[in-house]
């Protein structure tokens, strides 16, 4: 059995629209994310604009995580046997309460009462920073935006950048207010200039970066026929982590699995211009086990599931585990751009978690079952996803699973099979029409400005009013009743 | 004077009951490029609004339907890009949700043959001057499915080109949603008025007359808040600029 977690952090999530509706409202938000998404989205252009086989590669990129995914166990046997050989530790873990468990249970190991952490989406996942503080364990966050987040208290709303809700000023006041109540305070004369508040985070870091004796850290990919992890970041805070401490502990997704070393190089062009529209990151950080006398000498890798083979079970479904975990979805998606990340109830915010979070969690919440709607399928991130994820036809896959699942008993259901009886037959719309036009006649030219029933459409939007003439009617008036054209 | 192929109309059911202007616009239109237009009155709906509802068990004898009624046909023609779009991408898919090969090849087949109005025009007919006229500020909406469904990439814009007299202003942020998404417009009203807004904003910035694009249902959606606004600015389904004549010599 799977266990189905549900977030603490975002425990008891009103449905999207709800949360939506509230998020629409923060002004400060919404100009922060609109300049943020805006600026990426140009960068990502031009950078992708610029590979003249960006096609091709997008589909090599599709084509190597459909190969490790259709043949999963085999390849994380491979991974497993690849990275022991090397002097790793590889753990199992079903769900995030035995990951979460392994961790604790190793850091404990060592005696250590704290751990710097690599940006990582699968302990955000999992909750591991909870758990570590559940065993008196400190987790410290090293990426720049993830510590904004961690130190205002705050949860992520993108998966790259995930303090982009935040705007400079807002990060100097979070940076005074909170840096000296867990480690080096920030300098008084702090300004928000970028510069300024890099250094801020960076002396405020490396004090815990020498002290820290164990790292925990995610991976972008691991690979299969070498048993290398790949961590792809751009502030090298990672590169500390994973070189400095003794003790280096990763989790990894299983989907994180590529098949070769070689389906490397297609990853490593797709994902930099994706996600921060750069030709190439600044830092990619690559350690296969243990080398003697350099780097950390304890290295464990916890494999995760936590709902992911359930996943994989379903033929269309499973193309979500493809996701490289880029951002370029979020970055395009003009609900996203508007509602910022944390309306989707879950540290996979945006399009791919509008798919993922019902996919792997089930949908029996009221935010679960809600997040299939939460797009306009404009097809915006199928278009920007690198690895060719067709997100509006999984959301639609989701949306009948909702409505299955309900076993039609809701008014929209009633309505729904009586409006598909209708059209089952020209007979029957026809008679409807005749009502409809009817109504037409009645208003003339008059607007309809607010109908029963029809609220959340009049809210904003004039209605149109009915024609007075069908375009059937039109039809057999000039060009006969029959259904050919008159000579 | 038809010397030009014959054409079933498939008038899709919210033009049909809603805004039977842009569809009589497509039989004005291809009559006058020679076209012998038919109008199989068995047709209803494509099914579309069920699909991206959940509702797929109750789209699948819509499917049928529309193999039956439009599948003997070389060319069918809808003047939605979201209803071809639904028509080729998710027809197969729900007939083989719902374990039927048959009916999935079938519509397969048929898909090859339904073509938007814009694709039929250049595609087919090979045509980008329609004759049309139309002396007035236009500026166009690619709608979602549109673009990214069907790929028709410029050919609407390659057509109002040669309309006589139009002055053809872009759209700002033309490729972004205008937010209506069907049941999304319903579902996530707040959402789908923020996005809307936005685009209303942009269409007003063009000084435009008139708002065009290749679905009623996206339009209906912008012009209902440009209205509410009283901005001044009316909506027309592309078949009726190319239709037009208004102001010929
Ligand atoms: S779904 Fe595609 S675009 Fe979105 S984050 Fe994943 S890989 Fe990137």
């Amino acid at each position: 059995m799977t266990l189905q977690t549900t977030s603490h952090t975002f425990l008891g999530m009103p449905p999207f629209p709800e949360a939506a509706r509230a998020a629409l409202a923060n002004t400060q938000q919404r100009r922060n994310l609109a300049h943020a998404t805006a600026t990426i989205r140009g960068k990502r252009a031009l950078v992708v604009g610029e590979v003249e086989r960006w096609e091709e590669l997008r589909v090599a990129g599709a084509d190597a995580k459909d190969e490790a995914l259709h043949h999963l166990p085999h390849y994380l046997e491979q991974l497993e046997e690849n990275l022991t050989a090397r002097g790793a530790t590889v753990h199992w873990a079903r769900d995030a309460e035995e990951a979460n468990r392994i961790v604790v249970d190793l850091v404990r190991a060592t005696g250590s009462d704290e751990v710097v952490k690599v940006k990582s989406m699968a302990t955000q996942e999992i909750e591991l920073n909870e758990a570590l503080e559940a065993a008196g364990i400190s987790a410290w966050e090293t990426d720049l935006a993830e510590l904004i987040v961690q130190l205002g208290h705050d949860r992520p709303s993108h998966i790259l950048v995930p303090a982009i809700h935040r705007n400079r000023a807002e990060i100097r006041e979070i940076f005074l207010r909170e840096m000296g109540t867990v480690g080096r305070a920030a300098p008084e004369d702090l300004t928000s200039e970028p510069a300024r508040l890099a250094e801020a985070a960076r002396l405020h870091l490396r004090e815990k970066f020498l002290r820290a004796r164990v790292a925990v850290s995610g991976a972008n990919f691991a690979i299969a026929d070498t048993g290398t992890l790949v961590v792809v970041e751009s502030e090298g805070n990672g590169r500390m982590c994973l070189t400095l401490p003794q003790t280096l502990i990763s989790v990894v997704g299983v989907e994180k699995v590529l098949p070769t070393f070689a389906d490397l190089g297609t990853m490593m062009q797709l994902l930099p211009r994706s996600s921060t529209g750069e030709r190439m990151n600044p830092y990619t950080s690559m350690w296969t086990g243990v080398h003697e006398g350099d780097g950390p000498q304890d290295v464990h890798v916890v494999l995760l599931d936590n709902g992911r083979s359930a996943v994989l079970e379903d033929e269309l479904g499973r193309q979500a585990l493809r996701c490289i975990r880029c951002s370029a979805c979020l970055n395009v998606c003009p609900v996203y751009e508007r509602t910022g990340g944390h309306a989707y109830g879950s540290v996979y915010p945006g399009p791919i978690g509008a798919v993922l979070n019902p996919q792997l969690r089930g949908t029996s919440s009221p935010i679960d079952k809600s997040l299939p709607y939460a797009s306009s399928l404009c097809g915006a991130c199928f278009e920007a996803c690198p690895v060719r994820i067709d997100i509006p036809a999984l959301l639609v896959d989701l949306r009948t699973k909702v409505v299955d699942e309900a076993s039609g008993r809701s008014p929209e259901a009633a309505s729904m099979r009586a409006t598909a009886w209708m059209f089952g037959d020209h007979r029957r719309l026809e008679a409807a029409q005749r009502a409809s036009t009817l109504a037409g006649r009645l208003l003339g030219g008059r607007s309809l400005r607010s109908i029963p029933g029809l609220g959340a459409w009049t809210q904003a939007r004039d209605v149109p009013n009915p024609p007075r003439e069908t375009f059937r009617q039109w039809w057999a008036r000039t060009h006969g009743d029959d259904e050919e054209a008159g000579s | 004077m038809t010397t030009g192929p014959t054409v079933a109309l498939f008038a899709t059911c919210f033009n049909d009951t809603m805004w039977p202007d842009a569809p009589r616009a497509v039989v004005t239109l291809l009559e006058r490029l020679g076209c012998r237009v038919v109008f199989p009155r068995e047709q209803t709906c494509c099914g579309q609004m069920f699909t991206n509802t959940g509702y797929a068990d109750e789209a699948v004898p819509l499917v049928r339907r529309f193999v039956d009624v439009l599948g003997g046909y070389d060319h069918v023609v809808a003047p939605s890009g979201s209803c071809v779009g639904s028509v080729r991408e998710q027809h197969p898919w729900l007939a083989r949700r719902a374990g039927d090969e048959g009916l999935a090849t079938a519509s397969e087949d048929v898909g090859t043959r339904v073509h938007e109005l814009s694709e039929f025009l250049v595609d087919v007919l090979g045509v980008t001057d329609v004759g049309a006229s139309f002396p007035h500020r236009v500026t166009y909406h690619p709608t979602c499915h549109s673009l990214r469904m069907l790929h028709v990439g410029d050919k609407p814009l390659r057509l109002l080109r040669e309309v006589r007299g139009i002055d053809l202003v872009d759209l700002p942020a033309a490729t972004e949603c205008c937010g209506f998404g069907g049941t999304f417009a319903v579902k996530n009203a707040d959402t789908s008025i923020a996005m809307g807004a936005d685009k209303a904003r942009h269409v007003r910035d063009t000084g435009a007359e008139v708002l065009v694009a290749g679905d009623n249902s996206c339009l209906a959606h912008i012009g209902g808040m440009l209205r509410r606004q009283r901005a001044g600015v009316r909506i027309m389904h592309l078949a009726e600029v190319l239709a037009s004549t208004e102001g010929a010599r």
